[in-house]
């Protein structure tokens, strides 16, 4: 009734061919963005926004760094933590050489450095699929992850061993360090992580998306179009990591303030991949959703108890937060083995055809 | 029309979702002392993190039960669960700070120094007991941070003081020693090294590091086959968690002699030698707090919380195990931090400040620690402005079997050698930190 196309004429191929065809879609993604830059800022709590959506925001641009490669090219990888924490020492080296420069600037560079590490690391991609490459990127998890502990020289020969960050600023605003106010944060990341899904969703449309999943799909037959493997798979490798480098920044910098390599584990790798998995292989909206329900939701039930009331101490409702993520993982992945992008895409479909589904 | 009203409720519901979630769930309320307690009973390090859980808040449950609070004023705990993980407490961090929380004990290394610059922005002190950043004991860079009663910089030099006695006497017999140093390879297990690289150019001994990652703790064979080729004469480790008993139980299999290997004091939990069996006998670790139920202070813990089953200690024997043992010092040092803040400002109910002051005048005699049942539980303890952590006397204790025994006196770290390492790597940290606040609170006596 109120998601229907009806009377919506397309006159042009640029209205054919837009991202949102709908106009309940575009005026949906208005509302969206206005709550986002504009509500949430004016209501929320500051930990609301530090402890939620800080974090989701981070985590959704690393899905989709992640799901570029994974959904979109069809290489299967466990070194996004890795590659997280490239972005992140690489930004922290930046940051202390060249401290007067505009931190936003140093977070976005850091990417190139992930996507360089990232490239070396898509090498083997070119002779070898599926599990076996996801071995071979777990050799990066492990050799990036010793190379953090190992190196004294990218954590500046501090005798704990971790990155700690100092106040920086961007247009005169402290973003980084204890003293950087939650919203002027908040407002970063989102700027970040909207400008790159915006950036990701034109990508992944034009040719570079298209061939990406030629690769994804069969490619032998890509290869006899004329899509060369070894350079789109690099390439694939090389923006997927640029993302997860600029998130594995923003992690550091924008949300936590200091962090152990420990940070960067195989854990990280393996949270993002469940997001990835959960929100829907190939979909820039799922890359949201998985974080929502990965990152949001355990916060969320942890908060129940003590809103209701009940007398359950902390662990017990950590143990139990384990046991409902996990049974709704499995539930999810068994009513819609496609993630939570295509349920939303089942629900759409259901909603233009209302009253009469089928 | 349809789209702008679907549009307009659309944000309605949103704000209206947003605006219940903002709302902090609990507001403290007026007349309590709130502490949250940052707690790890789940993950890998629960081993070490629930006995210490329970004495913090068993403590603290035990005043509001025998005293009614401290001054007539009821404490508050609230346990955030952080699975000692880094992200989960600063989540935790994060969601008790709107409360007015008086202090925060993290209970990890990783979760400590993300709150020391927190701490002196948002005003709420922190005390990290025996761990976390050594050079925050000193006061003037840091007011914020309490490291009491020691830093790993003097539990590193007390083993190798203690090592020196073993060995006669005299620092110079450590000379052509092979000393060997396990450490959990992470924040909290690097800390110690360099003073060690220091002491092993100074006293003329070879240091052999064996590094074990966080995700290998519970299997450190590779390690000790390196250690059985090495052969140090004396072993120190730093562990925590599942580590610690995986490595007692690894020397005693390789036959290391036992009296030579030497934790730190969180090395020294019950569960820690124990699956060992009799091969774990002889372990020794530092400590500097009393273990077993022989305290009054403990018995009044046994009467007035455990036994009207208030706590949740999983049996009595539990009771007044090193660790948990660790827990009720922790909370005593708060608790003793809020009299100290009550009898300065003369108010009730304090806050965040003047705890932070309360901390710094904490002066803890002999006097008192009877008074409060604590003869021998602990050395006696003094804070100033300058030093947060005091460097105070530790003792060495030796595993029977059954239980730990204190097999030396009380003695003092190597102060005249950490304090200028301290000052030292404070400024660094500072200089690494800039802009770093200027200590701006005024030094209260």
């Amino acid at each position: 009734m109120l998601y229907r196309e009806a009377g919506q004429y397309k006159t042009s191929y640029a209205a054919d061919m837009a991202v949102f065809p709908i106009r309940q879609d575009r005026i949906g993604i208005a509302v969206m963005l206005a709550v986002a830059f504009v509500a949430i800022p004016l209501v929320a709590s500051p930990f609301f926004l530090a402890s939620i959506m800080i974090p989701f925001l981070i985590f959704t641009l690393a899905t989709i760094g992640l799901n570029i490669l994974t959904g979109y090219c069809g290489q299967l990888s466990l070194g996004t933590g890795a590659f997280m924490g490239v972005g992140a020492y690489a930004c922290y080296k930046l940051t202390s050489i060249f401290p007067e420069t505009n931190i936003l600037v140093w977070i976005l560079a850091s990417g190139i450095f992930s996507a360089a590490i990232g490239v070396v690391f898509g090498l083997p991609s070119l002779r070898i699929k599926g599990f076996y490459l996801a071995v071979a990127t777990l050799a990066a998890q492990f050799f990036l992850e010793w190379a953090f502990i190992r190196i004294p020289w990218l954590y500046n020969y501090n005798a704990s061993g971790a990155i700690e960050v100092s106040t920086r600023t961007a247009f005169g605003v402290v973003l980084t360090g204890p003293t950087a106010g939650t919203v002027e944060r908040y407002f970063a990341v989102l700027a970040i992580v909207v400008l790159m899904t915006w950036v990701a969703s034109n990508l992944l449309r034009g040719w570079v998306g298209r061939s990406f999943m030629m690769i994804r799909d069969m490619d032998i037959a890509a290869e006899l179009i004329g899509v060369r493997p070894l350079r789109t798979k690099l390439l694939a490798f090389a923006v997927s990591s640029f993302y997860c480098g600029v998130a594995g920044a923003m992690m550091v910098f924008f949300w936590l303030g200091a962090a152990e390599p420990s940070a960067f584990s195989i854990n990280l790798s393996f949270q993002i991949l469940f997001m990835v998995i959960l929100g829907g292989l190939g979909s820039l909206i799922g890359s949201y959703m998985g974080a929502a329900f990965i990152w949001i939701l355990p916060v969320l039930i942890r908060m129940v108890p003590e809103a209701l009331g009940l007398p359950i101490e902390a662990a017990t409702v950590e143990h139990i937060n384990f046991v409902i993520i996990g049974a709704l993982i499995i539930f999810i992945l068994i009513v819609e083995p496609h993630g939570l992008a295509r349920m939303w895409q089942i629900i759409k479909q259901k909603l233009r055809v209302w009253p009469f589904p089928y | 029309m349809t789209s702008t009203r679907t549009a307009l409720a659309g944000m309605a519901i949103a704000a209206v979702a947003f605006t219940g979630l903002a709302t902090p769930a609990a507001q403290a309320q007026d007349g309590e002392l709130f502490i949250p307690l940052l707690t790890y009973r789940t993950g890998p390090f629960a081993g070490s993190g629930i006995p210490i859980a329970n004495g913090m808040a068993d403590y603290l449950t035990m005043l509001n039960e025998r005293d009614g609070g401290i001054g007539g004023v009821k404490i508050r705990i609230e346990e955030c669960e952080t699975g000692y993980n880094t992200q989960k407490g600063v989540e935790c961090y994060e969601s008790t700070k709107a409360n007015d929380p008086l202090i925060y004990n993290p209970y990890s290394t990783g979760i400590t120094l993300q709150l020391i610059p927190k701490a002196s922005v948002d005003n709420i002190p922190v005390l990290s007991m025996a761990y976390g950043l050594s050079a925050a004991a000193d006061g003037n860079l840091f007011p914020w941070v309490f490291n009491p009663p020691d830093t790993y910089w003097d539990g590193a030099s007390a083993i190798i003081k203690y090592i020196a006695e073993q060995e006669g006497g005299d620092l110079s017999n450590l000379d052509g020693k092979k000393i060997g140093y396990i450490f959990l390879d992470a924040g909290y297990g690097r800390e110690p090294i360099p003073l060690l690289e220091q002491f092993a150019k100074d006293y003329g001994f070879t240091l052999t590091q064996y590094p074990v990652p966080a995700d290998q703790m519970q299997n450190q064979s590779s390690q000790w086959l390196n250690v059985r080729r090495d052969r140090p004469d004396y072993m120190i480790m730093w562990g925590w968690g599942a580590m610690n008993p995986t490595a007692v139980k690894e020397a005693a299999k390789i036959r290391y002699p036992m009296d030579k290997f030497i934790g730190v004091w969180w090395s020294g939990g019950e569960d820690d030698a124990r699956p060992a069996g009799d091969g774990g006998k002889g372990f020794k670790t530092l400590n500097f707090n009393g273990v077993g139920q022989d305290f009054p202070v403990i018995q009044d813990i046994l009467t007035h919380v455990v036994e009207p089953g208030k706590s949740q200690v999983s049996e009595t024997a539990r009771v007044g195990e090193n660790l948990y043992n660790r827990g009720v010092m922790n909370s005593f040092l708060m608790a003793e931090a809020i009299r100290t803040a009550q009898e300065m400002t003369g108010k009730k109910v304090i806050d965040a400040a003047d705890m932070r002051a309360g901390m710094e005048n904490l002066n803890i005699t002999e006097e008192r620690l009877k008074e409060a049942g604590m003869e021998g539980f602990m050395a006696p303890l003094k804070l100033t402005c300058a030093d947060h952590s005091g460097e105070n006397d530790v003792y060495v204790q030796q595993w029977n079997g059954e239980t730990w025994e204190k097999v030396s006196d009380w003695f003092s770290p190597m102060k005249d050698v950490v304090r200028p390492m301290l000052v030292k790597a404070a400024e660094e940290y500072v200089a690494s930190n800039q802009p770093w606040p200027e200590r701006s609170e005024p030094c209260a006596q």
